[in-house]
């Protein structure tokens, strides 16, 4: 699957799509690819302060448990509730109805410090 | 890292490969959870190549044997196979294993971890004469086919009867044409068979069997997905409900613990053990919500800690359940014991069920 060039992302394999003030956070196609069958996804709480790259949830797929990192600081916004009861839509639309969480961001300028969709195709080659 | 002879059709067919038992093997090729499904539904083609296989001759094979396992050698009948377990002097488990009676020797087969480990606790106590040795890990192959269709799969392509070979039994025949032990042996919970083969036979057969067959809905089956059959199945797996310290009592394995024997190595502790009827045993555990339970995790009850997770996984033939087993105080471990399983700092709800999670219907 071809990175989508509107997005933005971490080295972390999250990524960001800005909207002004805003973001919404999800996974990448190759990060679902590496994890498996995605069965649950604990997000942020609502309201919460999270600092950019920090850890802030855990998506455990049928063999392993990963740690989420936030690629952007913010407040929580919105999370994706659907994921409590269909986390698999993070396999099969990890950019679009497997989004995470949206974020009401600190300092948007932190944006500059992560890949543009080729220089992110990059790290994950090979 | 060593590889199996199956290497080359695993990378062709995409898979997922990670280090096991010394060997570099497919998690997955797909999806656990596919692989899983087609397994139970219609039939998954696995390669267990990495098990170690040792070769067993001589006239004392089977009293000897006798006496370092917790289960019966010597009553075996011609071509069958049984369960068996090694132990330490403490009773803990050294392994978990499989003997073959085939015509003109025995086979045992191993867990790939424990395989260099088995090979010396074999030859450390080979008597002087009547029992001879061949270390066939890495030399020889196993594939297995797993599932209510593997049968008719199967048939086919083999010069036997299949029907008529029962469970736990096995014939030598012709897969394609290759000479072939031919087992009705598994580890998934599902009617199966179990081929021993040569490396050089086994790429062919293994091609043959994944084209001739997918349309009917065969698939390539990793560990990942033998792992969750497995433990829906309650069996136990080496490194998890079995270890040097677990002994085969604890496992829930006592059938195969024959304290008739006249002696074998651990089994005065095991007896103890069974006697005293106050260890720390393997039960079956229904999680409360959706996170899944893993190995470590602590386990409470009426604020004590208790034990702790051995295995967990969901488990989609249980409906879709967060299953696991763990090691717990014996009071802790009946049935429908309300237990709390401590994940990243939470306590979270869970019930002692009976095991095993899964039984396929007859």
């Amino acid at each position: 699957m071809a990175q989508p060039e509107d997005l933005l992302y971490s080295r972390e394999h999250e990524w960001v799509k800005l909207d002004g003030e805003s973001a919404t956070i999800g996974i990448t196609d190759y990060a679902q690819e590496q994890l498996g069958d995605i069965v649950y996804v604990e997000l942020p709480k609502i309201g919460t302060e999270i600092e950019q790259f920090f850890n802030v949830g855990v998506i455990e797929s049928v063999k392993a448990v990963s740690d989420l990192f936030t690629p952007m600081s913010g407040k929580v916004v919105e999370i994706n509730e659907t994921l409590e009861g269909d986390p698999a839509a993070v396999n099969r639309e990890p950019y679009g109805a497997g989004w995470l969480f949206k974020l009401k961001l600190t300092d948007p300028d932190e944006a500059k410090s992560l890949l543009n969709a080729a220089a992110y195709e990059k790290t994950t080659a090979g | 890292m060593k590889r199996t002879a199956l290497h080359g059709e695993h990378v062709k067919l995409g898979a997922k490969l990670v280090p096991f038992g010394g060997f570099e093997m497919p998690v997955q090729y797909s999806s656990i959870l596919k692989e899983h499904n087609a397994v139970r539904h219609r039939a998954g083609l696995f390669d267990l190549s990495h098990m170690g296989q040792f070769w067993l001759t001589g006239d004392m094979v089977a009293d000897w044997a006798d006496t370092l396992t917790t289960n019966a050698v010597a009553t075996m009948k011609p071509m069958q196979a049984r369960y068996n377990l090694f132990c330490n002097p403490a009773g803990g488990t050294h392994d978990d294993t499989i003997f073959y009676r085939l015509e003109n020797r025995w086979l045992l087969v191993v867990n790939a971890s424990n395989a260099d480990k088995m090979w010396e606790h074999l030859n450390a106590n080979r008597p002087a004469s009547g029992v001879e040795l061949e270390n066939q890990h890495g030399k020889s192959a196993l594939i297995a086919i797993q599932g209510p269709r593997s049968l008719a799969m199967l048939q086919p392509h083999v010069d036997v009867d299949l029907e008529a070979l029962k469970y736990y039994f096995c014939i030598e025949g012709r897969v394609d044409g290759v000479p072939a032990t031919i087992a009705r042996t598994g580890y998934t919970g599902e009617d199966g068979f179990e081929l021993f083969l040569s490396n050089d036979a086994a790429p062919k057969i293994w091609s043959t069997l994944l084209e001739s067959h997918r349309g009917e809905g065969l698939e390539a089956c990793g560990l990942g997905a033998r792992d969750v059959l497995r433990l829906e199945a309650g069996m136990p797996l080496y490194g998890h409900e079995l270890t040097e310290e677990i002994t085969p009592v604890q496992a829930g394995l006592k059938w195969a613990v024959k304290t008739t024997k006249p002696e074998f190595l651990g089994k005065e502790a095991l007896e103890g053990q069974i006697h005293g009827d106050d260890y720390s045993r393997i039960a079956g555990v229904v999680m409360g919500g959706r996170i899944p339970a893993r190995e470590g995790y602590p386990v409470w009850h009426g604020g004590r800690l208790v034990g702790s997770i051995r295995s967990g996984s969901i488990a989609p033939s249980v409906d879709n359940k967060n299953v696991a087993t763990a090691l717990l105080e014996k009071a802790a471990a009946t049935e429908a014991t309300r237990l709390e399983i401590e994940i990243r700092g939470t306590k979270h709800e869970a019930t002692v069920v009976p095991l095993p999670f899964y039984k396929r219907a007859k």
